[in-house]
């Protein structure tokens, strides 16, 4: 199936090519954080996690979602989404890539990365999500592509693939469980340690990864023949309200607790993001776009407005993904580390070759995004496979 | 009670030198080496812990002593950015040390006061409970190690440790080394962390950690599990603080104030 990403139109390969671009400038960077280490990067002894980390945090959430399509479909049979239930669990696929390289470009040493299963550490939550990750990844490949190899044949997929398909939906909770757990544990960082981290990890994600999809799904509409069905899109849309409204919901929540309680170690970070602290204010401005993005997209979603027209649908689901990617791809992170264990405010700001080195991540994981959409709307259009569905 | 068994020994020690050489052996020996002298060497222990009087330390030059004996130890780099800085042990004010334990009216000597912070080589260490490669880990005798070849850089240790003892080679730590280094300790490469390990190799043979034994008396190493260890006994006659006692880690490294 795969000769289907090797043709295309003239925009196509235009679009491979730039992300191409991208991947060689980011490569190159890379090359240079690899001689000189990570001091290249804005990070320091008092914020040891930065910018890769956060986007590795938000993308496990966007791979997660691929369980709000699997889940309607396969338990409760959706039909709306046969269509594009395969766009979630490619989407899922690119994300987790993306994941295993912002880790792999984070790490000090990543010729020893494989100690983490070399020397299996049960008590580390790193370790269980290198794991868990890396299952989900094998999962997806293995249902998406055996699904759609079918589907080319007109045929049902083959039985192995049921019990999988099942494993794979507590499996899509369990990875961005196990993230939330990388910082719900850590004894003095205030922010981090609170027990709806993982909830909170998951209301974001189902709004972010399906909003992402709309998008997706209507970009596709636009570029090709392939139409997801407004049916699917209105479910979705459906899904992100829900998923956004809970995710501001407990925010919310965090922010009675920290002022109720009136801990001054539990209000610090809060402080730091919604105000400044002590004239560190780095950060401010985008929580407040972020807040405003997020209030204003779930506004739309909840007025007929984006039920009448797709353009207010599609300002909703850009607001609503740019409003979580900074909660979690940029503020979350860093503000766990404000002030630090010894109370002492250091700022974070990513570099040049870090931010063009992520980018050249997110240009991956569009190419492989895009290489796996290419071959499944083909498979899709292909007039002598006969869709099943 | 009379003099005590340090007490006796530092006396008889001093004694026996001006026996020996009379006032030519004091300009031979620096100070506190008599009392280094005096101590008995380690023998094994099974938790390692360390008093710090913190009213003993008087002048910058009392808590520079030490850092530069561990420095000079351990080849700890002198990294020209502060953001970036390797630091094994080093000195921070009452309210960074202490945060949970904030008064407006603390007494002025204690407000304005620098205090001594190292790794606490915690019972309970959190950075080796999130470490995914068991790179840092606890030995029988308590003392929290860093394995530096098997460390990726994951930096979770550093994440999780409440007490900001752990520092990482950000870049190559040996360009910001100053010859002639200690052929005695490696020195690191960058991606790696590193930390205070207690001196364990100058434990091994029998010697007092480096920075107790610059810092004149002031630094007191011993077992805890022994009942007559000298730390022991510091602990038992003078109150003590820990940091951050709530966090459940403890801490093995005692401040007296």
């Amino acid at each position: 199936m795969f000769e289907k990403a090797l043709s295309g139109t003239k925009t196509y390969f235009s679009w491979i090519i730039f992300l191409l671009i991208f991947i060689g400038i980011g490569f190159a960077c890379y090359l240079y954080q690899y001689n000189e280490g990570l001091g290249i990067t804005g990070m320091s002894r008092d914020v040891s996690w930065g910018f890769y980390i956060a986007q590795f945090t938000f993308l496990v959430g966007v791979a997660a979602s691929a369980v709000m399509l699997v889940l309607p479909y396969y338990l409760h049979d959706v039909k709306v989404f046969g269509k594009i239930t395969i766009l979630g669990e490619f989407l899922a696929i690119a994300s987790v890539v993306m994941c295993i390289l912002f880790v792999t470009v984070d790490v000090g040493y990543p010729n020893r990365l494989l100690n983490i299963i070399l020397y299996p550490t049960p008590n580390s939550i790193l370790f269980w999500d290198f794991l868990v990750l890396n299952i989900y990844l094998l999962l997806n490949l293995l249902i998406g592509w055996n699904v759609l190899a079918a589907e080319r044949k007109a045929v049902a997929p083959p039985q192995w693939v049921k019990p999988l398909i099942y494993l794979s939906i507590p499996w899509a909770i369990s990875i961005h469980t196990v993230t939330a757990f990388l910082y719900a544990g850590m004894p003095s960082r205030h922010f981090w340690l609170t027990a709806i981290m993982a909830v909170r990890f998951l209301g974001s994600a189902f709004a972010a990864g399906p909003a992402f999809l709309i998008l997706l799904a209507l970009l596709v509409k636009r570029l090709s023949t392939f139409d997801a069905g407004q049916e699917a899109i209105n479910k979705l849309r459906n899904i992100v309200t829900y998923a956004i409204l809970a995710s501001i919901f407990f925010v919310l929540l965090e922010l009675f607790t920290a002022f109720y309680s009136n801990i001054p170690g539990h209000k610090h970070a809060f402080q730091y993001l919604f105000f400044g602290l002590e004239g560190h204010n780095k950060y401010v401005a985008w929580t407040w776009i972020s807040v405003v993005a997020g209030c204003l997209s779930a506004l739309i979603l909840l007025l007929p407005l984006a039920r009448k027209s797709n353009a207010w649908l599609v300002a909703a689901c850009i607001g609503v993904f740019g409003s979580l990617w900074i909660e979690k791809g940029l503020t979350l992170v860093v503000t766990g580390f404000m002030p630090s264990p010894l109370e002492h405010i250091t700022e974070y700001a990513p570099t040049l070759p870090e931010i063009f080195i992520a980018l050249g991540v997110w240009a991956t994981g569009f190419l492989v995004l895009t290489l796996l959409y290419k071959i499944a709307i083909s498979v899709k259009l292909d007039p002598n496979s006969a869709s099943i569905h | 009670m009379g003099i005590n068994r340090r007490e006796f020994l530092r006396i008889a020690g001093i004694a026996s030198l001006w026996g020996l050489g009379g006032q030519a052996a004091f300009e031979i020996l620096k100070p506190g080496a008599i009392e280094a002298q005096a101590r008995a060497p380690l023998s094994q222990g099974k938790k390692w812990s360390m008093v710090i009087d913190t009213r003993k330390f008087k002048t910058p030059e009392d808590f520079q002593r030490c850092i530069d004996a561990c420095n000079k130890t351990h080849n700890v780099p002198k990294v020209a950015n502060v953001r970036q800085e390797i630091k094994w042990i080093w000195t921070e004010k009452y309210e960074n040390a202490f945060p949970d334990d904030q008064n407006q009216f603390l007494p002025e000597s204690m407000a304005h006061k620098s205090f001594l912070v190292l790794c606490n080589h915690c019972t309970d260490p959190p950075c080796v409970r999130v470490c995914p490669t068991q790179a840092t880990f606890k030995r029988p005798d308590g003392i929290v190690m860093m394995d530096y070849h098997r460390c990726i850089g994951c930096r979770f240790c550093m994440a999780g440790c409440p007490y900001g003892a752990r520092s990482f080679n950000w870049r190559d730590p040996r360009k910001f080394l100053k010859e002639p280094t200690n052929p005695e300790y490696p020195t690191r490469s960058k991606g790696v962390v590193e930390k205070c390990n207690f001196c364990e190799e100058r434990i091994a043979k029998g010697l007092y950690p480096a920075c107790a034994e610059a810092s004149n008396g002031a630094m007191t190493f011993g077992d805890l599990d022994n009942p007559n260890s000298e730390v022991r006994k510091l602990l038992k006659e003078n109150y003590s603080i820990r940091r951050k006692p709530s966090l459940g880690t403890q801490p093995n490294v005692y401040f007296l104030v």
